[in-house]
C-alpha cells in the first residue's frame, strides 16, 4: 500500500504538470504559468473575502442569540415573580436551547477563523513565490540558450506548482467549510422565521402575550388598590366632619 | 530533504526525521484504509510535528520543489478519501 506522502505528491504533482502540458516552448510555459499563478492569487483572495464575510455572518446570528439569552432570561424572573412557574419554565427551556445553539456557532467561528487563517498564511506564500517566479523567469528567457535553462524551468515551475496545488486545496477546504456553515446559519434562520424554533423574542410570542397580560392585569390591580384607599380616605373625612 | 507541510510551508529535515516520517506515513495509510479517523489525525499530527520541530522552515520565496509531501494535519477521514482516491480535493488549476 502506497504511503501518503506518496499519494500526496502525486496529486498535486497530477494537478501541476497539466498547466505545464499546455505550452509548447518553455518561454511559453513560464508566462502561462505566470498569468495562473495571478488568477490563483486572486482566488485566494476572493477565499479569503467569502470566509470573512461568512464569519461576520455567524457573529451576528452569535449576537442575535445572546440577545435573546437575555431577555428569555428577564422573561423567566417576570414569570415567576408573578407567580407564573410554568411559564418561567418554559422561558428557561428556551434559553437552554439557545445556548446549545450558541456553543455550536462559536466552535464555527473559531474554525472559519482557522481557515481564515490558513488562507492568508497560503496567499502570503504564494505571493511571495509568485514575485520570485517572475524574476526567475526573466532571468531564465534572457539565458535560454543554455542547456541549464531547461532545468531550471523544470524545479522552478515544479516549485511554484506545488505551492500552487497546496494553495488551491486551502482554497478547497475554506470554500467547503464556508458553505457548510453558510447552510447552518441559513437553516437558523428558518428555523427561527418559520416558527419551528419559537422565537421568543417577538412581541407576537404566547409566552410576551401571556407576560403582558400578568404585568397589565397586575398594575389595573394595583391601579384599583390606590383608588379605592383614595375613596377610603374620603369617607373617613366625611366620617369626621359630621 | 525539503518536505512541505500542505496548509503550512517548506522544511529542510535531515535523514533521521525523513526516516521517522516514513514509518509514520506507513502507519496513517494504514489507518486511512481502516478507516480510523481519530488514528489517522493523530498521524498526520505526528508527521507535521517531527517536520516542524526537526526542521528549518524554508522561506517563503524558496521555489525548490519537495521531496516528501505531507498532507495537512487536519484532514478529516472524508477528505483524506476525496484527496486521494475519486475525483480528488484538489481544483484544478485555474482554467484559461
Amino acid at each position: 500500500m502506497a504511503g501518503l506522502m506518496s499519494r500526496a505528491s502525486m496529486v498535486v504533482k497530477a494537478k501541476f504538470s497539466k498547466l505545464l502540458d499546455r505550452a509548447e516552448d518553455p518561454a511559453e510555459t513560464l508566462d502561462y504559468s505566470y498569468e495562473k499563478q495571478l488568477e490563483l492569487l486572486q482566488n485566494v483572495k476572493r477565499g479569503i473575502a467569502d470566509v470573512v464575510t461568512a464569519k461576520k455572518r455567524l457573529e451576528l446570528q452569535e449576537q442575535q442569540l445572546q440577545q435573546s439569552l437575555v431577555k428569555l432570561d428577564s422573561q423567566a424572573r417576570e414569570a415567576l415573580a408573578a407567580g407564573r412557574e410554568d411559564l418561567a419554565r418554559q422561558a428557561l427551556e428556551r434559553k437552554s436551547g439557545l445556548q446549545q445553539q450558541l456553543q455550536s456557532l462559536d466552535q464555527q467561528t473559531q474554525q472559519l477563523q482557522q481557515q481564515q487563517e490558513k488562507l492568508v498564511a497560503s496567499e502570503k506564500a504564494l505571493s511571495a513565490k509568485v514575485e520570485a517566479f517572475r524574476t526567475q523567469k526573466e532571468t531564465i528567457k534572457a539565458q535560454y540558450s543554455a542547456a541549464e535553462a531547461q532545468v531550471r524551468i523544470g524545479e522552478a515551475a515544479t516549485g511554484i506548482g506545488e505551492q500552487m496545488a497546496d494553495t488551491g486545496l486551502a482554497i478547497q477546504r475554506a470554500k467547503d467549510k464556508t458553505e457548510q456553515m453558510t447552510a447552518r446559519a441559513s437553516a437558523i434562520d428558518e428555523l427561527t422565521t418559520s416558527g419551528a424554533l419559537e422565537d421568543f423574542t417577538t412581541d407576537q410570542t404566547q409566552l410576551d402575550r401571556e407576560l403582558s397580560a400578568i404585568a397589565s392585569k397586575s398594575q389595573v390591580d394595583s391601579e384599583l388598590e390606590q383608588m379605592k384607599s383614595e375613596l377610603g380616605k374620603g369617607d373617613e373625612k366625611k366620617e369626621l366632619q359630621p | 530533504m525539503i518536505v512541505r507541510v500542505m496548509g503550512e510551508g517548506q522544511f529542510e529535515v535531515d535523514d533521521e526525521v525523513a526516516k521517522g516520517l516514513n514509518e509514520l506515513d506507513e502507519q496513517a495509510a494504514e489507518a486511512l484504509e481502516a478507516g480510523d479517523a481519530e488514528r489517522l489525525t493523530e498521524l498526520l499530527r505526528r508527521m507535521a510535528d517531527a517536520v516542524r520541530l526537526n526542521g528549518a522552515r524554508l522561506p517563503d520565496e524558496d521555489l525548490s520543489p519537495s521531496e516528501a509531501i505531507v498532507p495537512p494535519d487536519d484532514l478529516s477521514l472524508d477528505e483524506a478519501r476525496e484527496l486521494f482516491e475519486g475525483e480528488g480535493l484538489i481544483p484544478d488549476l485555474p482554467s484559461v
